[in-house]
């Protein structure tokens, strides 16, 4: 149980897992401001913005769900694009499920906290005992600081009035940009130049569409590009199209990476 | 809105528990993991064109612009995410104090 493990625990690995989980939990508690900041800006009160960060909880989509929403996209733009890009989280799930061993509540509870950052501290750590502690201590950390950060940006937002004369609209831009970049890089060349292809093509598809579709769908036309690739592209690393071959899973385990926002 | 919030919230949070209830076969395909992470990807690169380079529904060339190339800048100078947004307020804000739209 993570109540057990802390800062003062005798075991090294644990030790070393909690400072990790505390100085991620820092990094993107920090980063709760921009989205609170942005989400107001977008047109969201401060309860709709803070209901999005203690229940979706999950950057990405939040940032995606007040983006759709600032560009005028309906509740059905805004649900599809914020779960297509909580996917990931679904892949992280059955990442981390049998190196907790949770199990009822808890178990509810660890799969509300599994994001990109838990999952990153929790699969580097060494022992099963330092797993369990980075997976707790940067979910709980995160989730505390990431809520605090929202409101503190929400009520800022919503004091400064105007978002246009502080740069508020083009802030979400480079939001998402900051999210994507550590995305287009990877040791898999080939997976890396298909992802890099990939969000040009899904860009200038985007662009090409706002003006004749309704809002929201420009996006969502993206990530149906990103499907027919998946679909149609033959292989990762193994470059065999041996289908749940060894080499296929070692190579799928390395796309599933969380990717932490720097 | 509240419902576009409560929807959203719902399903990412189902997306969450789904991966920790559901057989691990059913999901850890090489195929699968391959492209949830390309769908992440272009929904991403969707979202910056759109933040940045439309408006009112047709496309629209302004501050923004110029503020996301600010942003890949200081994102090549591995500045932190906080900082690469406030660069881009930054640039923006002081662009349209200029005059520029």
């Amino acid at each position: 149980m993570p109540a057990r493990s802390s800062a003062a625990d005798p075991d090294p690995a644990v030790r070393s897992a909690v400072r990790t989980a505390l100085s991620v939990s820092v990094a993107t508690g920090l980063y709760g401001v921009s989205f609170g900041a942005l989400s107001v800006a977008a047109g969201l009160d401060v309860p709709q913005t803070m209901a999005l960060s203690l229940l979706m909880f999950s950057g990405g989509s939040q940032f995606a769900a007040v983006g759709v929403v600032g560009a005028g996209g309906g509740i059905g733009a805004v649900v599809a694009t914020a779960g297509l890009l909580g996917a990931r989280n679904g892949l992280y799930g059955v990442q981390v499920a049998p190196l907790l061993g949770a199990s009822g509540w808890r178990r509810l509870l660890a799969a509300h906290l599994t994001i990109d950052e838990s999952t990153a501290v929790a699969t580097a750590q060494p022992t099963p005992a330092a797993t369990r502690a980075g997976f707790w201590w940067t979910g709980a950390g995160v989730f505390v600081l990431w809520n605090a950060f929202s409101l503190l940006g929400a009520l800022l937002g919503d004091a400064l009035g105007d978002p246009r004369r502080y740069g508020l609209d083009a802030a979400a831009g480079a939001a998402f940009l900051a999210l994507l970049w550590p995305r287009l890089s990877g040791d898999d060349r080939r997976a890396t130049r298909t992802v890099r292809v990939v969000a040009v093509a899904a860009a200038a598809l985007a662009l090409a569409l706002t003006p004749v579709v309704p809002a929201g769908v420009p996006v969502l036309a993206a990530a149906a590009l990103a499907v027919v690739v998946g679909a149609l592209d033959g292989g990762g690393a193994g470059a065999g199209r041996g289908p749940g071959g060894g080499a296929g899973a070692g190579g799928g385990d390395d796309d599933a990476a969380p990717v932490v926002t720097p | 809105m509240w419902w576009a919030v409560l929807a959203a919230s719902v399903v990412v949070l189902a997306t969450k528990v789904a991966g920790h209830l559901v057989p691990r076969a059913l999901l850890e395909r090489p195929r699968v993991v391959r492209t949830a992470a390309l769908v992440t990807a272009a929904l991403l690169a969707a979202l910056v064109a759109v933040q940045t380079a439309t408006g009112g529904g047709a496309l629209a060339l302004d501050a923004r612009l110029a503020a996301l190339a600010v942003a890949a800048v200081a994102l090549l100078l591995r500045a932190p995410f906080v900082l690469v947004v406030l660069l881009a307020a930054a640039t923006a804000a002081l662009l349209r104090w200029l005059g520029l739209p």
